[in-house]
């Protein structure tokens, strides 16, 4: 089968390439675009370690084909940082000790981020749920939880 | 003289590789590509147990696109009959057999064979072309199964007893006269215990990525808990000496125990070789379930005796432990840890070893000594019950301390059980009050804890920083600790200290990250080289100064003269004196090689609190506090991370995680949906006490902190939920469908 030809843009670059039918976005980024921020822990849609955006809406890209990506906007964890600059999120996981090994922690960015583009004044229970789909093994989630809550605060204030 | 002012040792930086991290850059084992590379794939055994009669190879061979297939006879032999070749805690007998099934495959997903194709796909439909001959055999998976008079043999060779048997060993711990310490007894409580097998649970899959060049220069990437144990391994296993293969770390994507042995690097660096082209390979998720370590699944059985005033006079334990395949289950663990807490005067703690047809466990957090504990801990909960004391209070009253001699042998020195126990006494956790459906438990833990052998390297940048390297790959943030180290010995920023880790051909042996041991001893070598460093620094500046090198100090990250009596002269800084290094002597910097001893075993004290719902049946934590001394808090941050990471793992084994086998002796939830891990929204905040004892035999009282944590958990979650229901449950996981048909168990009887 002829592979498919697919414009998107990718952490708001424009990008074309070229995959097979059954193929999936994570493959995609992972293989020919380079981008190997995004993690496969499963290939399942279990762990969220590939957790990106499309057209701002969380997904798994592990369970959407690369196909999908035409003429949608697809952000990953490699867009989140402007330049040198950390995003919020990225700055307070640091100062929180927010991981340890750093397998999810691209996966908890994005979902973390797509929580408060959504809900900038999330409870501990929202934040919980939402990280729900997002496995972490080596912090118990404690201090993710309180990095997104502080972040989310921080940000509040920021707006003001 | 060195001036230390404790500026860094205890502040939570930044840890060095956090911005790659939170970035996306860090490049962990499948991260990574080489021109020309080709993919690896596994054929696997679906049978638990079969004689492998033949191999043919030819039709996948055939197929356009493979490069390379090897079996068995590729990879070296280590003979069952000349006996055991050790490395580490593993014997080559049984790694050769685990990474390619020899004459039998043992468990599903047992390796038959592995091929090396243009692509993924090839490579796999490769797979389905080699012809394999299977002779299938009855199979025992239980412990219970693998123990009946007329089980299944897996290891013919071996007897027990006189008799062939699935028992590879046992070993004991002893001290006093159990016989006579149970006369002395006016309480006797003795109950029996099951555990499931769980897996380490990592989110990244093993992979590796391996060249092997004409001349046999082999680099090999890949995410491990040491990357010296995979060139040992991989060198054993092909038959290449370790001066030629190059082992470079990945990042780790977790590894709880799980990554201090080798699957894949073998095979792929026999495809490599075969096929002349570098080769990646990565597991699935159902390959990490179904092939690599879980831990053991266990029967226990455990009786203590006390006087009436709680004085526990007797005490014995016999764990038996699924090894899986081949022998090696955590039964030191089990053995040793389990009553270490305790100053009992008569104990016989014994162990059991047991093959069945299941993959090889491999080591897991504190291997053992949680499934000891679980049992041990449980039964101290009911003998409190029977003598109406308080189970913290039975604990205080037979804590170890320093002098008390352990069944495992040593003789404690200055330890800080007693200080768990008092603080989680008066932590306000303890006195809070509870509602409906809700109980609470608490549950002690040791762990040994390790040293060995650590190599590191301090060296000062041309523009007066500093790079470290050191030997062990970092899977919980342990760099963040050795900055903050160097930082303040050298009495410098710790952005200005860069740590690295070394790979097998930059930096001295180094053994693995696992035993609770990296911090401990490689702040040793970071240490002493430092010191070394700091020598050198005194020494350049008593030449510049032309005064003696014992009269000039080391103070924030400076040399001074001692006092006016030794000179006036400026400050030279690490800046200054790197910059004259080429005319004072050359490059500065030290390497330490050591095998470090002073390790002290670790104690913790968990308060567990629990809330059930009584109409699911499904056991929520609804909060938790772990107290642990950890000798000292070098980055408090990580240290509570390792705390946090070991409560949520336990809260797993307890309430959700368990390996399911289906009637054909295959592994029945091989991901993550069906193999239940904590997410999120299914824990609390973990609190964390953290008491400081320090480690005398340590140069900043380091104690290894990584696995005591997991050790008390099951125990202190099972006493919780009997506090909340008055019901005890002996087997875990205590899920939902065991909850509830304990707590229908009443109604049905009052029903009928």
């Amino acid at each position: 089968m002829a592979k498919l030809h697919v414009t998107t843009s990718v952490n708001g670059e424009p990008v074309e390439f070229l995959c097979e039918p059954y193929e999936t976005m994570l493959d995609a980024l992972r293989g020919q675009l380079g981008l190997t921020g995004s993690k496969e822990g499963c290939a399942t849609g279990d762990c969220g370690a590939c957790s990106i955006t499309l057209d701002g809406r969380l997904v798994c890209s592990c369970l959407m084909l690369a196909a999908e990506a035409e003429g949608h906007e697809i952000r990953t964890i490699e867009g989140m940082a402007k330049g040198g600059e950390l995003h919020p999120l990225q700055q307070k996981f640091l100062e929180h000790a927010a991981l340890q090994c750093g397998i999810c922690t691209s996966g908890m960015l994005v979902a973390s981020e797509a929580l408060l583009a959504r809900n900038s004044n999330p409870t501990e229970e929202e934040v919980r749920f939402w990280l729900a789909g997002n496995l972490c093994r080596c912090t118990g989630y404690d201090k993710i939880v309180r990095a997104v809550m502080e972040t989310a605060a921080e940000m509040r204030e920021t707006a003001r | 003289m060195n001036v230390v002012n404790n500026k860094w040792i205890g502040q939570r930086t930044i840890r060095p590789d956090g911005v790659d991290k939170v970035t996306g850059r860090a490049a962990f084992a499948a991260d990574t590509t080489m021109p020309g590379m080709i993919w690896g794939k596994v054929l696997r055994s679906p049978h638990p147990h079969a004689r492998i009669k033949s191999i043919n190879t030819k039709k996948a061979e055939a197929l356009p696109g493979v490069k390379a297939v090897v079996t068995s006879r590729d990879i070296v032999d280590f003979r069952i009959e000349k006996g055991a070749v050790m490395l580490g805690i593993q014997d080559m007998r049984w790694m050769c057999r685990n990474v390619m099934a020899r004459d039998k495959a043992l468990f599903p997903g047992h390796p038959v064979a592995a091929v090396a194709a243009t692509t993924e796909a090839i490579a796999a439909e490769a797979c389905k072309l080699i012809e394999v001959d299977y002779e299938v055999l009855p199979w025992a998976i239980e412990i219970d199964d693998a123990l009946k008079p007329d089980a299944p043999i897996l290891h013919e060779f071996n007897k027990f007893d006189g008799k062939p048997s699935n028992i590879m060993g046992r070993i004991e711990s002893k001290k006093g006269d159990i016989a006579q310490g149970f006369k002395d007894a006016d309480v006797v409580i003795e109950r029996s215990f099951t555990t499931r097998p769980v897996h380490q649970g990592y989110i990244e899959p093993h992979a590796c990525l391996i060249s092997v060049a004409a001349d046999g220069k082999t680099t090999i990437w890949s995410s491990s808990q040491g990357q010296f144990m995979v060139r040992a391994m991989t060198s054993m296993l092909t038959g290449i000496p370790q001066s030629d293969i190059r082992a470079i770390p990945a990042e780790i994507g977790g590894g709880f125990g799980g990554k201090t042995i080798v699957y894949l690097e073998p095979l792929a660096t026999l495809l490599a070789k075969k096929s002349g082209r570098p080769v990646k390979m990565v597991m699935t998720r159902e390959e990490v379930m179904r092939a690599t370590g879980p831990t053991s699944g266990s029967k226990s059985t455990v009786k203590i005796g006390a006087k009436k005033d709680g004085t526990i006079v007797a005490a014995h334990g016999s764990f038996y432990l699924q090894a899986g395949a081949f022998p090696g289950s955590p039964i030191r663990g089990a053995v040793g840890c389990s009553f270490a807490p305790y100053d009992i005067p008569h104990v016989l703690s014994e162990g059991f070893d047991v093959c069945s047809n299941r993959s090889k466990v491999a080591a897991y957090r504190a291997p053992g000594a949680p499934i000891g504990a679980y049992a041990v801990e449980c039964v101290l909960d009911e003998l409190a019950e029977a003598l109406k004391m308080d189970p913290l209070a039975l604990r205080l009253k037979n804590a170890a301390k320093e002098g008390t001699k352990a069944a495992h042998g040593p003789v404690f020195p200055r330890i800080g059980y007693i200080e768990t126990l008092e603080a989680a006494k008066n932590h306000p956790h303890y006195a809070a009050p509870l509602g409906k459906y809700q109980g609470r438990g608490v549950a002690s833990g040791f762990w040994f804890n390790a040293g060995g052998e650590s190599s590191a390297q301090v060296n000062i940048t041309e523009d007066g920083n500093v790079v470290v390297t050191t030997g062990h790959p970092d899977i919980g943030g342990s760099r963040a600790g050795i900055a903050n180290i160097c930082a303040e010995l050298l009495g410098i920023d710790y952005r200005r200290v860069s740590v690295i880790i070394g790979d097998t051909q930059t930096v001295g042996f180094s053994n693995l990250t696992g035993g609770s041991r990296v911090l401990f001893a490689s702040s040793m070598v970071v240490t002493q080289a430092a010191d070394k460093v700091i020598a050198t620094l005194r020494e350049r500046a008593a030449k510049i100064w032309e005064i003696d090198p014992e009269a000039v100090k080391w103070e924030n990250g400076a040399a001074h003269p001692v006092s006016p009596n030794a000179g006036q002269f400026e400050p030279l800084t690490l800046a200054d004196l790197a910059e004259k290094a080429p005319s004072q002597g050359g490059p500065i910097g030290a390497s330490v090689q050591l095998n470090t001893q002073g390790a002290e075993g670790g104690f913790g004290t968990h308060i567990c609190d629990v809330e059930v719902d009584v109409e699911l049946g499904i056991v929520r934590v609804i909060r938790y506090t772990a107290v642990q001394d950890v000798g000292r808090a070098v980055h408090p941050s990580y240290v509570e991370g390792q705390l946090q990471g070991g409560v949520a793992q336990g809260i797993g084994w307890a309430l959700n995680e368990e390996y399911i086998y289906n009637k054909d002796g295959k592994v029945d939830n091989p991901g993550f949906l069906d193999y239940r891990m904590p997410v999120c929204s299914d824990l609390p905040m973990l609190d964390c006490a953290l008491v400081e004892v320090p480690n005398p035999k340590h140069p900043q009282g380091v104690k290894g902190v990584g696995e005591v944590p997991l050790v008390p958990v099951m125990a202190a979650v099972a006493n919780a939920v009997h506090d909340a229901l008055g019901k005890r449950f002996y087997s875990l996981p205590m899920s939902p469908p065991k909850v509830s048909a304990a707590l229908d168990a009443p109604a049905q009887q009052a029903a009928e």
